[in-house]
């Protein structure tokens, strides 16, 4: 069964000049579907398989080493906040942040809220440690924050 | 200290200083043509006699490794550059990726020339969105440009810079681990050798680099080698071995600081002055209980180990690893000893990857005895057996494939020799009927805590 777009296998294709292996497009590939489908299911690892002339244990054998794709029964939500719990910001209260922000949602580190929203991540180290504590949402960096500022800002995403 | 004027740095601050024209207009790219004139040969050759070390954490000499490749490979040789920047407390190539990425190109550029590579792909770590998408928009303009392409500047050299983006994974960011990242698999570290000079991505002949040695490689060409070894800390004549410590480098100062920041300094500047000139001091007026001097792997130095300086020898010399990615964390007086191993240690058994036994056992077993301590149910002798995991796992011992675990090992071997006198207070605070065991914990308790 086929359950990638065209539009999203031609992104997949898309790639394959920059490298002389197709097995080198697996984590692009992988990127490409779990942005566009919070998750990557069992069918999308056979498409892609497919694409890449691979087994589909190969695409799932190197897909779960990262900690970092959702299969079909842990997808993302619509927004993915991560917060860094490494040493910069550990001096900073990050720690602190990550229990309140789960408390304040109901939600355990890697969880998804129930009306689907919001995935609420730790991170180590994001590289942003002169803003200790800091936050990755989405595709954005947030510095110094503390419960209220990640509040609102989290607030803001889930209301909009 | 010495006035230095940051040269690496020193356009972070321009309007517009990601684009094209305005690095430009700044002189990048002019000598550009007349060095792809050259012979790679020569081009090696300056950035060898500059005794540029690599900044990614080993200080292994660039211009040496670059002659570890095979002469007359008939190609394709490819250069990586490891942007995956996963040390906890490290961000210095960020700044240089969003904020001067022409520098980083021009730096890919020569390099790619002097190794005789075709295509470069730069690992970037996934959680860098905005250096994605300021690298990729200033890979276009140097295509546009004709830096990059084919027949550059009118000569035989063409070259495709590719950006590869990984998953959050620090294991992907030691250099073999990053290839087999990159060919599509897991990322395990290769047992070594072959080294990838010889044997690397796709099987073929590979150099892999750090985005600051690239900014330096630009700088080197457009400035020359007697200014680079201008700077720095010179080779220690009575050492042989010693390549010395060469150039500007980019300190990364967070934690406990009045002013984090990414700092450039002379290589060989003290801990002390970073905090006191840089950093704006302790914060909230407080004194530095310990300072990790490079990365989180490097260890801790303590307060009267403050004046060490950060050169590629100095911290080895009182027991941290090294120099690593000189990003210097402050540790505040108020701040527990246990709380900063407990956070190493679970960071590492997150990110080892397992197929060492030492490194996958070790880490997981210090996390746990760790969080046992922090939960007041330590005992004296945990702390032996502590010292006893870091003292058996690592390349130094001999017994894993690369040097996440001798990074894992290096916190634990100078928390407690360093601080034992606070971890055995703390354990006798927090556990005054149990600290004095002396059993080893039950065998079926521990299979029962799985
Ligand atoms: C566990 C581990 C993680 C590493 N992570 C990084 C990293 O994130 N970035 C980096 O540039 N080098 C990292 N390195 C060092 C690389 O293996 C390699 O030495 C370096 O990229 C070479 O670049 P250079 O010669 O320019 O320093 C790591 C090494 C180890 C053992
Ligand atoms: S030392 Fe650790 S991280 Fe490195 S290869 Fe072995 S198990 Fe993996
Ligand atoms: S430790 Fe949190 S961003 Fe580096």
């Amino acid at each position: 069964m086929r359950v990638l777009t065209e539009e999203l296998r031609q992104r997949i294709c898309a790639e394959f000049p920059k490298y002389p292996t197709r097995r080198a497009v697996t984590l692009p590939a992988l990127h490409i579907v779990h942005d566009a489908l919070r998750a990557v299911s069992t069918e999308a690892i056979e498409d892609i398989a497919e694409l890449l002339e691979l087994h589909p244990s190969d695409v799932h054998d190197t897909m779960t080493f990262y900690n970092f794709f959702r299969d079909e029964r842990h997808p993302l939500g619509r927004d993915r906040v991560w917060v860094c719990r490494s040493i910069s910001c550990m001096l900073r209260g990050g720690e602190e942040l990550l229990e309140e922000l789960s408390g304040k949602y109901g939600v355990l580190p890697g969880q998804t809220t129930a009306d689907g929203r919001m995935t609420l991540e730790f991170a180590e180290c994001l590289g942003a440690c002169e803003g200790a504590p800091c936050l990755l949402v989405n595709d954005e960096c947030h510095r110094d924050m503390d419960l209220s500022s990640a509040t609102r800002l989290i607030d803001g995403l889930v209301s909009g | 200290m010495p006035q230095y004027e940051p040269v690496l740095l020193a356009r972070i601050h321009r309007p517009d200083s990601a684009t094209i024209d305005s690095y430009r207009a700044d002189g990048g790219y002019q000598r550009l043509g007349d060095i792809l004139r050259m012979a790679p040969a020569d081009v090696t050759n300056v950035v060898k006699d500059s005794a540029l070390r690599g900044r990614g954490g080993a200080g292994f000499p660039c211009g040496l490794k670059w002659t570890f490749l095979p002469k007359d490979h008939p190609g394709p040789i490819y250069l990586c550059i490891n942007a995956d920047e996963s040390e906890p407390g490290t961000f210095n190539n960020r700044i240089l990726m969003e904020d001067d990425p022409h520098q980083v190109i021009e730096g890919i550029i020569l390099s790619a020339f002097a190794t005789r590579a075709s295509t470069a792909y730069i690992y970037l770590r996934y959680e860098y969105p905005q250096s994605w998408h300021r690298l990729q928009a200033a890979i276009d303009e140097a295509y546009a440009a004709g830096y990059l392409g084919r027949n550059i500047r009118g000569t035989a050299f063409s070259l495709d810079i590719y950006l590869h983006r990984g998953a959050a994974a620090y294991i992907c960011g030691e250099e073999t681990g990053l290839i087999e990242s990159l060919e599509g698999k897991r990322a395990w570290p290769r047992i070594k050798p072959p080294f990838p000079a010889i044997e690397g991505l796709f099987h073929k002949p590979t150099v892999v680099n750090t985005i600051e040695t690239m900014a330096c490689v630009a700088q080197i060409a457009r400035r020359g080698v007697e200014w680079f070894k201008s700077i720095g800390v010179p080779a220690d004549p009575a050492n042989p071995r010693d390549p010395g410590s060469y150039g500007p480098k980019l300190y990364c100062l967070s934690g406990h600081v009045e002013k984090p920041g990414c700092y450039e300094a002379p290589l060989g500047i003290t801990a002390r002055e970073l905090i006191d000139h840089f950093g704006g001091g302790v914060w909230k007026g407080r004194k530095a209980k310990a300072v990790i001097p490079g990365g989180i792997s490097m260890g801790l130095m303590t307060q009267s180990e403050l004046d060490t300086p950060l050169d590629f020898a100095g911290p080895g010399r009182v027991g941290c690893l090294g120099l690593g990615t000189a990003a210097v964390v402050v540790i505040d007086d108020q701040t527990s000893i246990v709380d900063f191993l407990h956070n190493s240690c679970r960071f590492f058994a997150h990110e080892s990857c397992g197929q060492c036994t030492p490194c996958r056992e070790g880490t997981s077993w210090s996390l746990r005895m760790l969080e046992r301590i922090k939960a007041g149910k330590g005992r004296l002798r945990d702390l032996d057996l502590l010292l006893e995991i870091g003292n058996t796992m690592g390349m130094m011992p001999g017994s894993t494939i690369c040097g996440l675990a001798d990074g894992a090992a290096w916190p634990i071997k100078n928390a407690i020799k360093k601080f034992r006198g606070e971890f055995e207070d703390y354990i006798k605070r927090t556990n005054p009927s149990g600290w004095m065991v002396t059993d080893p914990v039950p065998a079926l308790q521990i299979v029962g805590a799985h």
